[in-house]
């Protein structure tokens, strides 16, 4: 099988359209099963009662956030490198849904600080960090749109992306190296100290947004191919058929 | 235009020429025109006099803002003194000469670094004891104050270096570069401030002083080949 296949923006357009309904599908799928089992089936939590129910939309946009941007600056370092074209597109196109999940991260966090910590917004390390990085997102989303000439602006913000990363290790690790507010992480890769239906649930809805971040970045990396390969005969052809 | 190279005779590119070169070329320019040296130090000093009057001027609320508010204001002329770095050189060409040179990106992108810094960073150190007077901050926290300063400043510099050749040409300008270089400065904020807080209330100000230092060595390491790559997207 011949990888670089679809590593042309031509094949890789009609291969985005076709996956990208499906992974839609799956989304919702996950996301009306993670939340039957989130809000209903999920025992009520003994100290903090029903608000603790936040953490299933907000662990998950918060773990997307960070993921999207390591995923967006591997996408930064092939353009840089390899100076492929669909890898700064794809870069572009995660951007703006990386950007959506900080801020539901963060919203969803001020909703859940209110009632348990008795204020929406405290500076801590974990906060502060993730502030950052919605900003982050902002500046690599205005860098890339900010030059005449898209391939430059590819490639600037890129590089911004690149040095971006060093907060990636700061918000994972905020909670452990500073004694802040925000607890520490209840879930690691050697076990839990949640109930388990609350660990399904948190995980099913990563899932979901997950197929949903891939969704949102094929239906978004279709209009910027179209965008860029406006003057190609094979978008010509197909704007005629 | 590169000091060295004669016409017809190629010379082998070095990265402490490359480095000397950039460095003297800049300072000689900032000699020539002092008054934007003058009034990064002034923009400092102007700032950090507009909080005890916006504020009020009880001793005991200076002291306990003093270091932060040294800090932001240190910030902000340094980010002030960004747009100059690369554009007027940008503008004329001579940029796209040194991508040209036979001397390494690193090398001249780190003397231009070292230039901006002596010419920006260090006066506003040298300056921060007197502004921490008028703050009414104790000797060892000026003490401290001033070295989180020298040891931060760089970093700033090598950061903003970086988002201003990034945004070199783009449209937004200062308001893009604010956007870009703002939030790479904040950890940087946080240690220096955190350091001198830390030896006003008693603390010791040694681990942020160390994460300061980690932080410059990070960026001393990375950054002026960032920055090089930077320059060389933007002439492309």
């Amino acid at each position: 099988m011949n990888w670089f296949y679809f590593s042309s923006p031509s094949t890789f357009y009609t291969l985005a359209g076709r996956l990208a309904p499906w992974f839609f599908i799956l989304a919702a799928a996950l996301a009306a099963w993670g939340l039957y089992l989130g809000l209903l089936v999920a025992p009520t939590d003994a100290q903090q009662g029903a608000v603790y129910r936040v953490i299933f939309i907000h662990v998950p946009t918060a773990w997307m956030s960070m993921f999207l941007y390591f995923v967006m600056a591997c996408y930064c370092g092939l353009t840089l490198v390899f100076n492929t074209r669909l890898s700064a597109m794809m870069a572009r196109a995660i951007a703006p849904t990386g950007a959506m999940f900080t801020f539901i991260a963060l919203w969803t966090g001020a909703f859940w600080g209110r009632p348990t910590w008795g204020t929406y917004w405290v500076w801590d390390a974990r906060l502060t960090s993730e502030l950052v990085l919605l900003f982050l997102y902002s500046g690599y989303i205005a860098l890339s749109n900010a030059f005449e000439d898209p391939r430059r602006g590819d490639r600037a913000a890129a590089l911004l992306a690149l040095i971006g990363v060093v907060n990636l290790p700061i918000i994972y690790f905020s909670v452990q190296w500073w004694n802040t507010l925000h607890q520490g992480s209840s879930v690691s890769f050697k076990g839990t100290s949640m109930h388990v239906t609350m660990l399904t649930g948190m995980l099913v809805m990563s899932a979901a947004a997950w197929m949903y971040a891939i969704g949102a970045t094929l239906v978004r990396v279709r209009s910027v191919i179209l965008e860029r390969e406006r003057r190609a005969q094979w978008v010509r052809d197909a704007g005629a058929a | 235009m590169i000091a060295n190279a004669q016409a017809g005779t190629p010379v082998a590119g070095s990265f402490a020429g490359g480095f000397s070169w950039a460095m003297a070329r800049d300072l000689r320019l900032a000699w020539r025109h002092p008054d934007e040296a003058v009034l990064t130090v002034a923009f400092f000093a102007l700032v950090a006099s507009l909080f005890p009057l916006g504020i009020g001027a009880e001793p005991q609320l200076l002291t306990r803002i003093g270091p932060g508010v040294i800090w932001v204001g240190a910030l902000l002329a340094a980010f002030l003194a960004l747009p100059g770095l690369f554009a007027a050189d940008y503008a004329d060409g001579s940029l796209e000469q040194m991508t040209l040179s036979p001397h390494p990106a690193l090398g001249w992108a780190a003397g231009k670094i070292a230039a901006h810094w002596i010419v920006s960073g260090l006066p506003l150190t040298l300056l921060s004891p007197l502004i921490g007077l008028q703050y009414g901050l104790a000797p060892d926290t000026l003490a401290v104050q001033a070295l989180s300063l020298a040891i931060g400043t760089p970093v700033l510099s090598l950061l903003g270096g970086a988002c201003a050749a990034l945004a070199l040409g783009a449209r937004g300008g200062g308001m893009l570069l604010a956007l870009l270089a703002l939030p790479l400065f904040v950890p940087v904020l946080i240690f220096g401030a955190g350091a001198s807080e830390a030896q006003a209330t008693g603390l010791s100000a040694t681990p942020h002083l160390s994460l300061l230092g980690a932080a410059l060595i990070a960026a001393l390491v990375g950054l002026p080949a960032a920055i090089g790559m930077a320059v060389r997207i933007a002439v492309d």
